[in-house]
């Protein structure tokens, strides 16, 4: 929370107090009663929210496992048994193996080229002194808080007229543009807080310019790198208006999008069971993932606004 | 050195600044010009046109319901999902039971289970939590319907989505509902790193959990409030208002235009009827909406920085 720029910031201590300074005890009994008063309640506003998080987390999991007839009749009854077939019908028949695979296609070439571009900037923005430096940031760090639907309207006629429309790569094109203002912000204050005798020993040594980028500030950078990757990786996989305007063959649909198109093609089929277990899919490798990178994931998404 | 210096910064600046000139800079200057045009977008023909399309869009009356719910949008959202956030963020770093010797605040046993199970939503797509809760809303075999026959309220079986009055309320609270963990989150690892002596001076000198809640906790916070509300009310005027009105609702925007939003409105001129330039006129409206919203907010809640 001071004003200078810091690296990714990192979640508080878990389960820790707020403080190990020890006071003096306090002996007065009406300030334990307080304590004990607010404690009980405010356990108590916890537990009610968390409940309201996870409920309908676990009625969709509960549900995907249902047949049609008990999804309607009584939508919080446990399933009578557990319908596995509705799982394989939608990885099958309803596509989301074909959702699966675009959109890790198209999330892998972003992410990657997200932040090798996304780093070139920001080092230069950063490091180097030049007539336009301010003005190239700013450019960069304005696209954050313009709408973006504005764009895409003459963007969907770009696009098309490069050939680009309905394209796999072509989307990545398109994440990637739109992902690197936050992406320069982020890692151009990275390298603000980097030391520079590193670098300027090894160009003294003979190395180049992008020699020096390459092996020697790209790895010193790995922790930004990380924290803005998840952050990228996780509105990139989670992306919807994109995808919505600029790709829209059923082939190359992406997860989101699939998702909503099952939404509309299950209904007309009442297959409801095979929704859900699409939507089911969808959710638990990212809540897994979470599960397990809990505190990088924390960093990578709080980093910007912590700023 | 010199000469490799700058042809080291053009080569490293080409390829991002071009893509990103081509795909964001590019149209959005496009989108403005567009605006004074005829532009249907089905085919390359246009020829200017002034500011008819402005005048038009001053007599819309689907123009005024859509900018007066995204207004709506970006107040009142900011402002029930950081007062939420802050409120639990609160609860879970100083609720804690007081031990014997132990410091004079703490939290909550269990908080970090908390902040991890608040934080679900948010590494969700908006797109799948939209399309959730449109099943929790059905009427008939929804889930929230079924808790309100379960607990006896037969009589009380709202319409939720296909009530106009009530569908602009159920879209709010899924956008509530999916971002509020993200700032616990965030405020409780600001709280976290406000030196505990502040609060035992204060409760020294006898004030409550309230008065230290107003006095300490909020102005200490203040930057990352205030930052977070401007990125709350961006992604409530635009991305996050986008998908769920457009999975959610009937039409989508409706019933009845209830809960058509600008960024909607946008999206179905242009690439539903046809009318590009009519679009991109109501883009520019919310473009101004945006950067009025987020310059209100910067200004009205400049205060001295605090250090600590």
């Amino acid at each position: 929370m001071k004003t200078t720029e810091t690296t990714a910031p990192v979640p508080a201590e878990s389960g820790m107090p707020v403080t190990k300074i020890d006071a003096p005890a306090k002996g007065p009994g009406r300030e334990k009663k307080e304590g004990t008063a607010l404690n009980v309640f405010s356990h108590g506003i916890l537990i009610v929210w968390a409940f309201m998080v996870v409920m309908p987390l676990l009625w969709a999991v509960m549900t995907s496992f249902k047949d049609d007839a008990s999804i309607f009749g009584s939508p919080w009854s446990l399933p009578d048994k557990l319908h596995f077939s509705n799982w394989s019908r939608a990885w099958t028949q309803a596509n989301m193996s074909d959702y699966f695979l675009n959109t890790l296609l198209v999330v892998g070439g972003s992410l990657i080229g997200t932040l090798v571009l996304g780093s070139m900037a920001a080092y230069v923005l950063a490091r180097f002194d030049f007539p336009g430096n301010r003005f190239i940031y700013f450019l960069f760090i304005g696209g954050m808080s313009f709408p973006i639907m504005l764009a895409l309207v003459p963007l969907f006629y770009v696009v098309n007229n490069m050939g680009l429309l309905n394209t796999i790569h072509g989307l990545i094109l398109v994440y990637i543009a739109y992902s690197l203002p936050f992406t320069v912000f982020f890692l151009t204050a990275f390298f603000r807080t980097l030391p520079t005798s590193v670098a300027e020993a090894a160009f003294v040594d003979g190395a180049s310019h992008s020699r020096t980028f390459f092996q020697i500030m790209l790895p010193m950078a790995k922790p930004g790198l990380i924290s803005v990757g998840i952050f990228n990786f996780l509105g990139q996989w989670n992306q919807y208006m994109l995808p919505t305007v600029l790709n829209t063959d059923p082939d190359k649909k992406v997860l989101t999008q699939g998702l909503v198109q099952l939404a509309v093609s299950q209904g007309y089929k009442g297959d409801w069971s095979g929704l859900f277990a699409g939507l089911v899919m969808a959710m638990l490798p990212v809540l897994a993932a979470y599960i397990v990178f809990q505190r990088q994931v924390v960093a990578g998404l709080t980093a910007g606004a912590l700023k | 050195m010199q000469h490799g210096k700058y042809r080291f910064i053009v080569g490293f600046l080409a390829a991002p600044l071009g893509l990103y000139a081509l795909f964001v800079v590019w149209p959005f200057i496009q989108s403005i010009y567009y605006s004074f045009t005829d532009w249907t977008g089905l085919s390359p023909e246009f020829k200017m046109v002034g500011f008819d399309n402005y005048e038009r869009m001053l007599d819309d009356d689907i123009f005024w319901k859509s900018l007066q719910h995204s207004l709506f949008f970006a107040l009142l959202l900011p402002l029930v999902t950081i007062g939420f956030a802050l409120f639990l963020a609160f609860m879970i770093n100083v609720g804690g039971r007081r031990r014997k010797g132990g410091p004079a605040i703490t939290g909550v046993r269990g908080s970090s289970f908390y902040k991890i199970v608040y934080f679900f939503p948010q590494v969700l797509s908006i797109a799948i939590v939209a399309l959730l809760f449109a099943f929790a809303y059905n009427p008939d075999s929804g889930a929230i319907n079924s808790i309100l026959r379960g607990i006896g309220l037969d009589s009380v079986q709202p319409l939720w989505l296909g009530d106009p009055n009530l569908a602009l309320w159920a879209v709010m609270a899924v956008i509530v509902w999916s971002t509020v963990g993200f700032f616990v989150v965030l405020f409780s690892a600001g709280m976290a790193s406000i030196p505990a002596d502040l609060y035992e001076a204060a409760l020294l000198d006898g004030a409550g959990r309230a008065t230290t809640f107003f006095r300490i906790t909020l102005p200490l916070l203040w930057d990352t409030v205030q930052s977070g509300w401007v990125y709350m009310g961006i992604l409530a005027l635009g991305a996050e208002s986008f998908a769920v009105v457009h999975i959610m609702t009937t039409g989508p925007g409706g019933p009845d235009y209830s809960t058509t939003v600008m960024v909607l409105y946008v999206y179905q001129k242009a690439f539903r009827d046809g009318q590009a330039a009519y679009a991109t006129t109501i883009g520019v409206a919310l473009l101004i909406v945006t950067l009025a919203f987020a310059a209100v907010v910067m200004r009205l809640g400049r205060r001295e920085r605090l250090e600590f």
